[in-house]
């Protein structure tokens, strides 16, 4: 196990190198002078020059790309052009706005997906599973952000039951922060009416971004109980006469969760990525909408920190799966 | 036989007939669309600003824009465009990844290393968010946009095509012609691609749906299609400056985005359980 272990952190850690240099490489195919950016639009030539020489922009590539690497090793992302912050101190900012939705998003898609794909697998073929087939399908298919814009008609215009979008009201002022998770912070103040409130703003965009982590989830879990029920070991446990809910849910369910924890990881993965087009609907405050407002702008190195960050987490999930199923089942670590 | 197989299969199932029904409607808006749209001048972007942001109507089915274009003439207009991005994208994608695919999985060794690790590399970032990094340095608009999408895109196309030419490689038959002196090319195009086809023609007949929502997504971003365009993510876009009390301007496009992606995907189930039966419904 410990031996799987460190070959698999030895390949994350090769990946990350690898990642570090894809992002090099994309911030400088650009067709435009990122020495001309950094000065601003009215910038003659000589500034252009100085602006060059003060970002190490003259220098041959290999050591414009160590420079690259030394930098961001002390966690410097560079500075934005348009707004002339450390990029490293924006996504501190903002990367817990996104984590907060992300997890709050995952827990929803877990426990709906899981229990659902049981369900239709227990009852396979009746309204259960029929109805289900809808939400799996319609839930990979639906546009977020179509999804979004509908929600906030129906349910936060219309209806008034819930706010637009944003974090909080203006008006509110947040608790001072410690864990960066409103919701967290809220309730280790003991603040109900800011727990609340926050809920309150972040539940519409939650329910979009699970939607299609819902229905991976609930596609995968329920193929694998499909098949986990048509095991021997469950039909002798049948003849014993194992009560039926215990079979699903202990015999069965375990054999279906591996795949299931495997779909849960990628997905956790992909969320971050699409949580660009929630946050951009909602105006949700996170790295994503700071990805989209940078790139419409060309200001790169915002961009190339949320894809860095973005990448790394899909990695630790690949990572975390990985050791899971190494824990889980001894076959793979042979291997 | 097989073909009547497969008409069996295809009509017993629900999802792929509603699949199949909605793919002919895309691909019947994306041909007629210039000659059965009730507004044809609106194609063009004719402004009409007495006839601006209509509610439905019998006159406009789903209302009018900012501009006073008919809603519905510009999103059926709009389908040709998204059909014929969602299909190069896969189509590109491809072009690129099985070649590279099947060379990894056929040649081996140092090759093989070298073209997985970088397949890998491109799939260790999140597909949106990677196009949206190369769109920042390409700059915004279709064109680089559909660049950044291939580019996110051929990777997928490597892993499949790999593990089913490293799959057949053992295969008795491919042993034979070897032996019958079959030089690599033909082995790799006669036996290797032919073999490989199948869950290549599911993943791009799902690929296409997803393509399309993801144009449309960079487009709705901001970064994809132009306004004056008549693309569906870049509609919602600025019909998203028009809600709530205009709400009708969102709803069209959307709809049809959405019937798109569901249909390419329920037909790339259905195709799945045709060609390739025996893999698994993940």
């Amino acid at each position: 196990m410990i031996r799987y272990l460190v070959r698999r952190a030895a390949l994350a850690v090769v990946m990350l190198f690898g990642l570090i240099c894809m992002t090099f490489v994309i911030a400088n195919v650009a067709p435009s002078d990122p020495a001309a950016l950094a000065a601003g639009p009215d910038a003659g030539r000589a500034q252009i020059e100085a602006a060059r020489r003060e970002y190490g922009l003259d220098r041959p590539l290999h050591e414009q790309f160590l420079r690259y690497v030394g930098d961001l090793a002390r966690g410097d992302f560079g500075r934005s052009v348009a707004t002339g912050r450390p990029v490293g101190q924006d996504l501190a900012r903002y990367f817990f706005a996104t984590l907060e939705l992300c997890l709050v998003a995952m827990t929803l898609g877990i426990l709906l997906g899981i229990p659902l794909g049981v369900l239709s697998a227990v009852y396979r073929d009746r309204w259960v599973d029929h109805g289900t087939r809808i939400l799996a399908v319609s839930g990979i298919a639906l546009p977020p952000f179509w999804f979004g814009l509908l929600l906030q008609l129906g349910i936060a215009s219309s209806l008034g039951w819930l706010p637009t979008s944003g974090r909080l009201s203006v008006f509110t002022e947040p608790a001072a922060p410690v864990t960066g998770l409103l919701l967290v912070d809220s309730l280790l103040r003991g603040n109900g009416a800011l727990f609340g409130e926050a809920m309150s703003y972040l539940i519409l965009p939650a329910i979009v971004l699970s939607l299609p982590c819902l229905a991976s989830i609930l596609r995968v879990n329920r193929s694998e109980m499909v098949e986990a029920l048509r095991a021997d070991h469950i039909t002798a446990a049948r003849a014993h006469g194992v009560a039926r809910w215990r079979i699903v849910t202990v015999h069965a369910l375990k054999n279906a969760m591996l795949p299931t924890l495997a779909i849960i990881g990628l997905r956790w993965g992909w969320m971050m990525s699409s949580t660009v087009l929630v946050e951009t609907v909602f105006d949700w405050p996170g790295i994503g909408l700071y990805a989209v407002s940078s790139a419409i702008s060309g200001d790169f190195k915002p961009v190339m920190g949320v894809t860095l960050i973005v990448g790394l987490n899909f990695m630790i999930a690949n990572l975390v799966v990985d050791l899971l199923y190494g824990a889980l089942d001894p076959r793979i670590r042979e291997a | 036989m097989r073909a009547r197989l497969a008409v069996h299969l295809v009509r017993r199932s629900f999802g792929t007939m509603l699949g199949l029904a909605l793919v002919a409607m895309i691909i019947a808006l994306a041909l007629l669309g210039p000659f059965i749209v009730p507004y044809p001048d609106d194609v063009l972007g004719a402004v009409n600003l007495t006839n601006k942001l209509q509610p439905p109507s019998a006159a406009h089915w789903f209302g009018t824009d900012e501009v006073g274009n008919d809603i519905l003439t510009r999103v059926i207009i709009g389908a040709r465009l998204s059909l014929l991005v969602g299909i190069a994208i896969p189509l590109a994608a491809a072009l690129i990844g099985v070649p590279l695919g099947i060379l990894a999985g056929t040649a081996g060794g140092g090759l093989r290393e070298a073209i997985m690790r970088l397949t890998d590399l491109f799939l260790s970032v999140p597909g949106l968010v990677l196009a949206i990094a190369l769109v920042a340095a390409l700059g915004p608009g279709i064109g680089n946009a559909m660049i950044a999408l291939i580019l996110v895109w051929w990777p997928g196309y490597v892993r499949i095509a790999e593990s089913k030419a490293l799959a057949i490689r053992e295969e008795p038959f491919i042993e034979a012609a070897r032996a019958a002196g079959a030089s690599q090319v033909r082995i790799l195009w006669r036996h290797v691609l032919p073999n490989s086809l199948s869950p290549l023609i599911v993943k791009m007949s799902m690929d296409i749906g997803q393509a399309i929502l993801a144009i449309a997504s960079l487009g709705f971003l901001g970064l994809g299609a132009k306004p004056p365009t008549p693309e569906w993510g870049a509609m919602i876009s600025i019909a998203r400056g028009y809600l709530p009390d205009w709400w009708w301007y969102a709803i069209c496009p959307g709809a049809l985005i959405y019937a798109s992606v569901l249909g390419f995907n329920l037909l790339g189930d259905g195709l799945r359980d045709i060609l390739d039966p025996r893999s698994n419904r993940g």
